[in-house]
């Protein structure tokens, strides 16, 4: 997130895009809810009628995938109607001729087929983000999780850029992380092209600098592989040995058969983690790890807050933190690593080797967490990013994006378009969750969730049970008939094996991030 | 006096517009007793225990509903105010099962309630806030007993029958502070006031169980509850407050990282609260950080290095399982280069983890071919 959740309350106007934020992400959406009740606007854009829309002053319910056109089609009032801000453009931002050109053509008439609103309704959207600045926009895998991805999130940064909505507070591009340190495993370098702290691989005095730090020669300079890559890999033996830390990756990946199949592929699997689950059915070894809450160390949110964890319990048995668990491999290779507390790796090599958590060291987040960049010890930490309109490369470049229809779409054999993620009371694959006393009472079983309409025609009864198929798989789970959904849509959680959505997804991926489409497939259901 | 500033017990202290006298009160250390009062809501001055003394004034005042003015003489502790708390707190003692001071001695409520176990024998029914409850608190710094007026019948049953949350009506002072905390803090909107006079009772949804409500499990009204009357079930009876000690961590759920604080005992967690004011969540939870801890604790955790033989996964030492790892990585590495390992690191683990896994790929291993589900 360039922004923090401390704006939401004080925020008047938000967009929030791809997001169940009530169920996704409850407490932020507690303090966007605080700000709508103390008079803020709120623009929801999701297919679906979540409960973040009962707040909403406008629904914008756009099919699935259609991100792109609509957002388009808003930048074309936007630009059209000279409602954009034209300091912020001139001065912080290069590239707005091409965008004016390219978004002339997204007129709401040319879109509105597309992206299922009516040019009226577009028009409104538009005039109504643009009534008031800042406006903080918010998303989360509903934009990131589609074969155009990538495009989805450069065109949410276009409209904020246009809108002068950068470098402010209560604005911005936030994106709300799934996981509670999905931000930190990527800050701290567990990505193909970069060290921690951003730092890239094919930086020769990025190297260099590492090179000396830990005492070794000859770092890779080529970017590796991603995790899709790396499962293929599996399969024609590029890879020959895979180490799968913390991830249940036979629930959690697109089209289950496919990726059982690539584990299944594996010479050598090793899986470190704290349950037994669908992936070490494939491991030739199993790490047992310490959990959340048997080890200290550091999470960082979504906001870049660097935040304590601490020891309560002792880890069962002879399981171990998962930091020793490396330290051990590595000393068999002959490297003997010094730190031997998380807070060591911290201080020590964490911070005093990437600039921007420099200024971050155990004895400072005792209490609140700070937030980076924070290059110094005197530091307060960063609220939000690009403040005056300064961006990491000089100026915002607007990135001309064109809409591209989903991989998969409904067709005669399969008419309903499939739309993924997670429901409250679980989290992922219920390793967790699903062994908390109290979670799985409140949701016992998955849901197919589907449109009144599709179940009368379809001769769906409340609660029944249906099969749901795709090109890859068949799941038989029970119909939620609600109208949270829109005709032609089913949705689904990845929450349970058995009725996992993830049997029906589809490995189609972004071709630069591989994120794959989680957000839609072709489907059929039927009665059984 | 109208110089901008409010005199309370005889001290002139600043104010800024729109403050309340509490709010000037406890900015300037000066403790005044609350019941309904939530931090940053609408008061409601429904318990009436803030009661001061305001010159002029003919009655004592509420406090948080009271803004402060210019020229205000408070005084928050005269005779006439401490006599209307004492019985604003007899007649809540009365109004329900709060029957923790009977006996009326002793202000520790540990040795009280040590005490009242040894005379019952056992202290399964001791009302599970004992001891952590304002209405106590309060009642034995004031003196209150309970014992001055006829105590009231219960008028509903309590309510079980969902995983998490108990629902004891017979300890409701109705207070308030539980709908404010799920309407204006969480916007849950889940719960209100039903009924009217004596029958007065918080309900959700025209009086139906929790579970069949808008309610969606946050627990923000568990934890704004003064008393025993709204229980976290999950933690009743394992613990009391003087035998755990608070720890400060981060949630283990989505990418928000709300404070939270774990109650510990004996090296367990058993209940989980949100750190009142701590960033970013300002003291708030979900269903999952507040109620979702004890995975931890399962049967099924792995407890020792297994190594698959003859198909099957066996129990092994650190040694051998660490052993065979690197030895299988370095026969990898010599026979297909480092390129033929790659490793994902998880998104749930700390900072720290994922920073040994790629200092182990690159720098030992020499390859790139590290990731995790950073883009999902």
């Amino acid at each position: 997130m360039t922004n923090s959740f401390g704006e939401f309350d004080r925020a008047k106007m938000f967009f929030v895009i791809g997001s169940n934020m009530t169920e996704a992400h409850p407490v932020a959406s507690t303090f966007l809810k605080n700000a709508v009740k103390n008079g803020a606007k709120l623009i929801v854009a999701d297919p679906r009628k979540h409960k973040l829309v009962n707040y909403a002053d406008l629904h914008l319910r756009l099919k699935v995938g259609s991100d792109i056109a609509l957002l388009n089609a808003l930048m074309n009032v936007i630009i059209e109607e000279k409602l954009f801000d034209p300091a912020f453009v001139s001065e912080n931002t290069e590239g707005f001729e091409a965008l004016s050109e390219e978004v002339s053509r997204a007129t709401p008439e040319a879109m509105a087929p597309i992206c299922g609103i009516d040019a009226e309704t577009i028009r409104e959207a538009a005039r109504m983000l643009a009534s008031v600045s800042p406006a903080m926009l918010c998303y989360t895998l509903g934009i990131t999780e589609h074969t155009c991805g990538k495009n989805n999130v450069m065109t949410v940064a276009n409209l904020q850029m246009l809108l002068g909505n950068m470098g402010v507070e209560c604005g911005g591009v936030n994106p709300l992380r799934g996981q509670n340190n999905v931000q930190g495993a990527c800050d701290m370098g567990a990505l193909p092209g970069i060290f921690h702290g951003y730092q890239k691989v094919g930086d020769p005095a990025a190297r260099k600098k590492f090179e000396e730090a830990w005492g070794v020669t000859d770092l890779p300079e080529k970017p590796g592989l991603m995790m899709p890559e790396m499962m293929e890999g599996l399969e024609d033996k590029k890879v020959r040995a895979f180490w799968i830390f913390g991830e249940n990756l036979a629930n959690t990946e697109p089209d289950i058969h496919k990726v059982e199949h690539e584990l299944a592929s594996a010479e050598f699997l090793i899986c470190q983690d704290i349950f037994l689950n669908e992936t070490t059915k494939f491991a030739h070894v199993v790490l047992p790890a310490a959990a959340w809450s048997e080890n200290d160390g550091t999470f960082t949110n979504s906001e870049r807050r660097v935040s304590r964890v601490r020891t309560a319990s002792t880890p069962p048995g002879v399981a171990k933190p998962n930091w020793w668990i490396f330290k051990e491999i590595a000393k068999r290779f002959g490297h003997e690593w010094p730190a031997n507390s998380a807070q060591e790796i911290w201080d020590d090599e964490v911070a005093a080797l990437a600039p921007n958590f420099k200024g971050i060291t155990y004895d400072r987040i005792e209490n609140d967490g700070l937030q980076w960049p924070c290059p110094s010890t005197d530091h307060p930490g960063t609220v939000f990013l690009h403040k005056g309109g300064q961006f990491t490369h000089g100026k915002g470049v607007f990135n001309i994006t064109n809409w591209t229809p989903p991989a998969e779409i409904a067709d005669a054999e399969y008419p309903l378009v499939l739309s993924t993620g997670r429901r409250l009371y679980h989290y992922h694959t219920r390793t967790q969750t699903g062994r908390c006393e109290g979670l799985n009472d409140l949701l016992g079983e998955e849901t197919c969730d589907i449109s009144p309409t599709d179940a009368r025609r379809l001769g769906i009864q409340p609660q029944e049970t249906v099969r749901v198929s795709s090109r890859r798989g068949t799941v038989e789970v029970t119909a939620r008939i609600t109208p949270e959904i829109p005709e032609g849509m089913v949705w689904m959680a990845f929450h349970f094996r058995e009725t996992n959505a993830n049997w029906l997804t589809n490995a189609a991926y972004d071709p630069e991030t591989l994120t794959a489409e989680y957000k839609a497939c072709a489907v059929k259901v039927e009665k059984m | 006096m109208s110089d901008g500033t409010i005199s309370i017990n005889g001290k002139a202290y600043p104010f800024k517009p729109d403050q309340t006298i509490l709010e000037v009160a406890t900015e300037a250390g000066i403790s005044i007793p609350t019941l309904c009062h939530l931090k940053g809501t609408t008061p409601t001055g429904a318990c009436r225990l803030c009661v001061v003394e305001v010159k002029g004034a003919r009655n004592l005042l509420t406090s948080c509903s009271t803004p402060a003015a210019s020229g205000m003489e408070v005084n928050t502790d005269s005779p006439a105010v401490t006599q209307s708390r004492k019985m604003t707190l007899e007649l809540l003692l009365s109004s329900g099962n709060h029957d923790c001071l009977n006996e009326g001695s002793g202000t520790d409520t540990k040795v009280l309630f040590d005490a009242r176990a040894e005379i019952d024998g056992h202290s399964d029914h001791l009302c599970p806030s004992w001891g952590e409850c304002k209405l106590q608190e309060y009642a034995l710094a004031y003196g209150a007993t309970g014992t001055k007026y006829p105590r009231a019948k219960p008028a509903y049953p309590p309510e079980v029958n969902n995983p998490l949350i108990i629902r004891d009506f017979s300890r409701c002072i109705l207070c308030g502070r539980c709908v404010q905390a799920c309407n204006e803090v969480q916007v849950n909107e889940a719960i209100s006031y039903g009924y009217r006079g004596s029958e007065s009772k918080i309900v959700a949804l025209g009086d139906l169980p929790l579970f069949q409500s808008a309610c969606v499990f946050c627990g923000e009204c568990v934890q704004a509850c003064p008393t025993g009357a709204l229980v976290d079930k999950k933690s009743k009876g394992k613990w009391r407050p003087w035998d755990v000690e608070t720890i400060r961590t981060t949630c283990p759920y989505c990418g928000v990282g709300c404070q939270q604080s774990l109650h510990v005992k004996d090296g367990r967690i058993v209940k989980v609260t949100g750190v009142e004011e701590g960033l970013p969540n300002k003291g708030r939870l979900c269903v999952k950080g507040r109620f979702g801890y004890d995975f931890i604790y399962s049967d099924e955790r792995l407890t020792t290095p297994l190594i698959r033989e003859n198909g099957e996964l066996r129990e092994a030492s650190w040694d051998e399982a660490l052993d065979l790892v690197a030895d299988k990585l370095k026969e990898i590495i010599g026979e297909s280069g480092p390129d033929a390992l790659a490793g994902v690191s998880c998104a749930r683990s700390i900072n720290e983890d994922s920073y040994q896994m790629q200092k182990l790929f690159r720098g030992v291993f020499k390859t790139n071919n590290i990731d995790h589900c950073a883009r999902t």
